[in-house]
């Protein structure tokens, strides 16, 4: 159960960490912090490429490439548009226009 | 085990593990970028930046031989992912967030169920914490994936947007629900048992949907925000299960995030999490609601008496809602404030944290507008200062600036803090028809003296509106 401690430790520290964080985001950036967690999300990339690359067999290398694509929409879908929504609130800031 | 840490060659588990360290700091440091909208793109580049490292640093991982395949999905993904990113309007955005909430949760579960099959091949008992871990990955894993496909199809319209209830539902749903604990228990106790992971898999992806059917669109902040959260934990799940930190880390920010969401969503419209889950809002008695409504008239105001009204009015505050999102009509809201800031009148924007579909909609929409963001004014910021306000525009929303919440007790919204729109001296409403909001409760402050009607589409009207004012 050792290992199991470590990590639980790891959770709670991450998570009171982005407790605190998250705290302080506006409400006006809501949507692009949704949207910007789940491009974070992607980062479960890390599990899905060992799996599909494992070669291990045929339903775990199907299972693994899809989860690699899911994660992949995720990561350049989620990218991009957290970016084109910001880029919309920083262009506002800059006074450019009213 | 497929834990990158105990990969053959040292330098390359080094090199590995700074990677996964430096992006769980990226991540952090980019949300914190977030806390200001000047800072908030670079954030985000640098999280990116952390998320490719951590992609390299995986690619090098000792177990990864098959390329191929990782290729195929990182190539597939990226042409699917780039017109989701890119062709999305803003004002699909609920929907959006809601579909990708989907893939985040499928990519969990699916290694969750990989890993599980491939021990089941091997013959190799999963020792019970990692199990456990396991478990709770697929489990959060399926019922994210279908709860979100269910919210993203009342989102996008492919289903009725209101709750859909059918008698001893919440019985229904609780006992499938007991049922996927009760089976993941005993997948701890006897990892083994293959049929119990099957079925457990099949009952949270059940789950998800009969979680998600009864719950009615002006809830759907909540339910988006926390599938949110469920995704994270998915995600963390994840890293439990595979012994990868940054996982751990990552799941941990994005349920963090998703949870903090969801608390606030429903603090704004005073429920409880079981309430918003159980309750089917549009089931509540609307008896004494009705008696309010049925207090007066809506008054209709012709265009000119709206234009010349809004043409004096120093001091203007738009409060927008879910109609100006389906009426797309953010642009000309837009138009129709520079043509009167061009008078000298203040035009500013009064945001509900739940008006809208997920948290932050309005200000999306509004953003897109070219509106700046220091126009946009949070609730509890302008609440007290309406007396001061000469002309109100509401433009689709309903539920939000119903003072029943304020006055009735027999209202279901009763109690949910709204915008104190009703003390202005003037109200223009922009409304769709004469029927009653989302949530189906009648509005008082339609029918109040004080209070305009402009009928039609937000769009439509805002544009004839501004070629009025033009005119003048």
């Amino acid at each position: 159960m050792d290992f199991a401690f470590a990590e639980l430790t790891i959770f709670v520290l991450a998570g009171f960490v982005g407790f605190q964080v998250i705290t302080r985001v506006p409400p006006l950036l809501h949507t692009p912090l949704m949207s910007a967690t789940n491009m974070i999300s992607a980062i479960s990339l890390v599990g899905s490429i060992v799996v599909a690359g494992g070669n291990h067999d045929t339903l775990s290398t199907v299972l693994g490439t899809i989860a690699v694509t899911c994660a992949t929409i995720n990561l350049v879908g989620g990218y991009i548009i957290t970016d084109r929504m910001l880029k919309m609130f920083d262009g506002g800031a800059k006074g450019g226009h009213r | 085990m497929s834990d990158p840490a105990t990969a053959v060659d040292p330098i390359r588990t080094a090199f590995i593990s700074t990677a996964y360290l430096g992006a769980a700091v990226s991540f952090i440091l980019g949300l914190r970028g977030m806390t200001r909208p000047e800072t908030a793109r670079r954030g985000m580049q640098f999280a990116l930046g952390g998320m490719i490292a951590a992609l390299a640093g995986t690619l090098v991982n000792h177990e990864v031989v098959a390329y191929q395949w990782v290729l195929l999905g990182l190539v597939l993904g990226s042409v699917i992912g780039w017109p989701l990113g890119m062709k999305v309007a803003m004002t699909q955005m609920p929907q959006r967030i809601a579909i990708s909430h989907m893939f985040g949760a499928l990519a969990a579960s699916l290694v969750g169920i990989a890993e599980y099959w491939k021990h089941h091949l091997d013959g190799v008992a999963l020792e019970r914490p990692q199990m456990a871990a396991l478990g709770f990955e697929v489990l959060f894993g399926a019922l994210t994936v279908s709860g979100s496909f269910m919210a993203f199809a009342k989102l996008h319209e492919l289903l009725p947007g209101r709750g859909i209830t059918f008698p001893f539902q919440n019985a229904v749903n609780l006992t499938v629900f007991a049922g996927t604990i009760g089976l993941l228990v005993y997948l701890v106790v006897d990892p083994t048992a293959t049929w119990a992971f099957v079925a457990m898999t099949v009952l949270a992806f059940i789950s998800g949907f009969s979680m998600v059917l009864p719950i009615g669109g002006a809830d759907m902040p909540v339910v988006v925000s926390l599938l949110n959260s469920y995704a994270g934990l998915a995600a963390s799940a994840t890293g439990f299960a595979l012994g990868n930190t940054v996982l751990i880390i990552a799941g941990a920010l994005d349920g963090a995030s998703g949870f903090l969401l969801s608390v606030l969503m429903s603090k704004a419209m005073n429920r409880s999490f079981s309430n918003v889950l159980f309750g089917a809002f549009g089931s509540a008695p609307r008896a004494s609601a009705a008696q309010l409504g049925a207090g007066g008239e809506m008054k209709e105001i012709s265009l000119e008496d709206a234009a010349t009204a809004l043409r004096y009015a120093k001091n203007v505050v738009v409060v927008p809602g879910y109609g100006l999102a389906v009426a797309q009509a953010q642009k000309a809201v837009g138009e129709l404030a520079e043509l009167l800031e061009g008078h000298g009148n203040e035009v500013r924007y009064a945001i509900h944290p739940v008006a809208g579909r997920m948290p932050g909609h309005m200000n999306v929409l509004l953003a897109e507008a070219n509106i700046s963001h220091e126009k946009m004014v949070e609730m509890e910021e302008i609440n007290d200062s309406f007396e001061s306000v000469d002309v109100v525009v509401v433009i689709g929303a309903n539920d939000v600036v119903n003072p029943a919440a304020k006055r009735d007790p027999g209202s279901p919204i009763y109690g949910m803090p709204v915008l104190n729109v009703d003390q202005a001296r003037r109200v223009l409403v922009l409304k769709r028809g004469k029927g009653t909001g989302f949530a189906g409760i009648e509005n008082a402050l339609f029918v109040e003296e004080r209070t305009s009607l402009l009928f039609g589409d937000a769009k439509s009207t805002l544009t004839r509106l501004v070629s009025e004012l033009k005119a003048m």
